[in-house]
């Protein structure tokens, strides 16, 4: 069964205003990783930002395990889709623990609180990712890649079986990028379905086994990254000479891309 | 990552049995202080007489200053307080900026207009407070008209919305204070400006306090969902909130709350802005326990400073000057200190 259905989705900001996605369609099965690639500025973000509901006026349909999103409530589609933007500073330097049990709205009544039980919860998500020890210190002043996990813990909490990822790699150093991406493709092998948006095509290679790629606010590109991402697609998207070369590594064998040398 | 961030975990609940009981002794305190000092013991047998009906005779004027004369301004300077404090906390979220007061909208402008407007046309006390109540609402009424009518941002034009009527009113009450009476008129339009609760009565104090319980029960009540509205609009409603439903219920409540303060005690600045931040050094950022804190600290803080507004000189000083003179230093000291950032 299809988790996500998106059906030619058209959005343009404004009526007179330029079409940033032009009749986009693709769908995820239980267990997909997709990663969305394409240029800064070419729609991912706003894609998202449809699928989420965020965004009601664009043509086309986008189907949730099935039943139209149009028709939803911000609540019905918080239960089964959970968003983690890029992590920000927040206004307030709350505690991380408190941060996570945010992911609780979508489940409690409108008007309590959480309970002992939910704490729990929060902490065993947190013990999931391995950050446990960061339970009561300040969301504001832990590094990036901690605020990253932390976001994905909330969304665990949140017990959707779909996340959606913005740039989850984005301003995270080297060891981070791949301590978080790895989390990710757990996640995905424990049934989830996650649709992240990347600019790094090596974490497609390792981690995602299915490819969108966005140009000019149009897919050009969906399968495996095997099948799909070569020089050609990425020179056209990205002007970039690169060589794709296959890879072994420790597990299993994977491509990875290398700019080509050029004399500087 | 791998580096350890441990952290002393305060115990929340000691803080706040602490500070309510500050707040009670506070209350205690401020029946006993004055020129016509009462004792304690005097205080508390009083109210034993009221409440249990005893067989004791009073002297008139020890009752009546306890009874009639205390008793309502110190139930006006806690609700009075509480409300400022509430509200502020609430618009510093919904607003995501702690630099945001009670007066954002335009609640203490359109107060004042309402205040001058009845003084001008030399009504009594009680309509000088229901044209400041009045005013107060339809200043954020009309700042919240039109910025539903402008593009953009929610919460940005709502500010620069609030920031506009509001400055129309100033403008209206400063046109009201030049063709004002300057013998008894303008007098009067600028003491209440300053802010005062020795006018305020048992009416007063029914009436701000009835309209005060009903905006705080519901902020009270949706306190915890108010953190996750604080994280922005698009993910509130990842996790399942409708932003402007919640934002518009609080917002309205918080309006509610603090057009009912100003309308008996006159324009009061600072406490709406500081004493948020006070409880966010002392009790972290959860609105769980912002909410609760700001209630008993803003009520303790404003009954306090009235405290010193009625004894530390001869003529009453407006509570309006005091609470700077008091909060500041001690704002300053904790900064200093370095709480819990917030």
């Amino acid at each position: 069964m299809k988790t996500l259905d998106i059906k030619n989705v058209s959005f343009a900001y404004s009526r007179k205003g330029p079409q940033v996605l032009h009749d986009v369609s693709f769908s995820t099965e239980k267990g997909d990783l997709v990663a969305v690639l394409g240029p800064n500025g070419v729609g991912k973000s706003t894609l998202f930002k449809c699928m989420l509901g965020f965004m009601k006026k664009y043509s086309g349909e986008i189907f949730l395990n099935g039943t139209n999103i149009a028709a939803m409530t911000h609540k019905q589609i918080a239960k089964q889709i959970a968003y983690i933007p890029q992590s920000t500073h927040p206004a307030f330097n709350y505690e991380v623990l408190d941060v996570v049990m945010m992911g609780l709205t979508s489940s409690l009544s409108v008007l309590s609180s959480p309970k002992q039980e939910h704490i729990e919860e929060a902490r065993k998500a947190l013990e999931s990712l391995g950050i446990a020890h960061l339970e009561h210190a300040g969301y504001g002043e832990i590094s990036g890649g901690e605020r990253q996990l932390v976001l994905i813990a909330r969304a665990l909490v949140q017990k959707s079986k779909i996340l959606i990822m913005d740039e989850p790699t984005a301003n995270l150093d080297y060891g981070n990028q791949f301590r978080v991406m790895q989390r990710v493709a757990g996640l995905a092998k424990n049934g989830y379905t996650i649709i992240l948006s990347t600019h790094n095509p090596d974490h497609a290679f390792i981690y995602a086994n299915r490819v969108v790629m966005m140009y000019g606010g149009r897919v050009i590109a969906d399968g495996t990254p095997e099948d799909v991402l070569d020089a050609d697609l990425i020179r056209k998207v990205y002007n970039v000479d690169v060589t794709v070369n296959t890879f072994e590594n420790t597990c299993r064998t994977h491509k990875l891309c290398v700019p080509k040398d050029t004399e500087f | 990552m791998t580096e350890q961030k441990t952290r002393h975990v305060p115990n929340y609940t000691l803080r706040f049995i602490l500070l309510s009981a500050a707040a009670l002794l506070c209350i205690l305190f401020s029946f006993a202080v004055g020129r016509f000092p009462v004792s304690l013991s005097d205080v508390l047998m009083i109210f034993a007489t009221e409440i249990f009906h005893l067989d004791i005779v009073w002297d008139y004027a020890t009752w009546s200053t306890v009874i009639n004369i205390r008793l309502p301004r110190i139930l006006a300077a806690f609700f009075v307080g509480a409300a400022l404090a509430t509200a502020g906390a609430a618009y510093q979220g919904m607003f995501q900026n702690p630099l945001v007061s009670p007066d954002i909208l335009g609640a203490s402008s359109g107060a004042g207009f309402g205040a001058a407007l009845a003084i001008f046309m030399n009504l009594g006390p009680v309509w000088i407070t229901a044209f400041a109540f009045a005013g107060a609402v339809i200043c954020v009424g009309a700042a919240y008209v039109v910025s539903r009518l402008t593009k953009g941002s929610a919460t940005l034009s709502m500010v620069l919305a609030g920031i506009l009527v509001s400055s129309l009113f100033t403008a209206m009450t400063s046109f009201l204070k030049t063709v004002a009476d300057t013998e008894d008129q303008l007098p009067e339009i600028t003491y209440w400006l300053m802010g005062s609760l020795a006018d305020a009565d048992m009416g007063d104090v029914i009436f701000a306090g009835v309209l005060i319980l009903i905006g705080i029960i519901p902020i009270f009540l949706l306190r915890w969902r108010m953190n996750v509205l604080t994280l922005g609009e698009d993910e509130a409603k990842s996790m399942g909130i409708n932003p402007n439903r919640l934002r518009l219920i609080v917002v309205s409540c918080a309006t509610l709350i603090t057009a009912a303060a100003v309308s008996i005690s006159g324009i009061i600045g600072w406490i709406g802005l500081v004493i948020p931040h006070f409880c966010r050094m002392i009790f972290g950022c959860d609105y769980r326990r912002i909410i609760p804190s700001a209630i008993v600290m803003g009520g303790a803080f404003l009954l306090v400073v009235d405290d010193l507004a009625r004894c530390l000189t001869t003529t009453e000083i407006p509570i309006g000057i005091l609470t700077a003179f008091v909060g500041a230093p001690i704002f300053a000291y904790l900064l200093m200190m370095g709480g819990r950032r917030s």
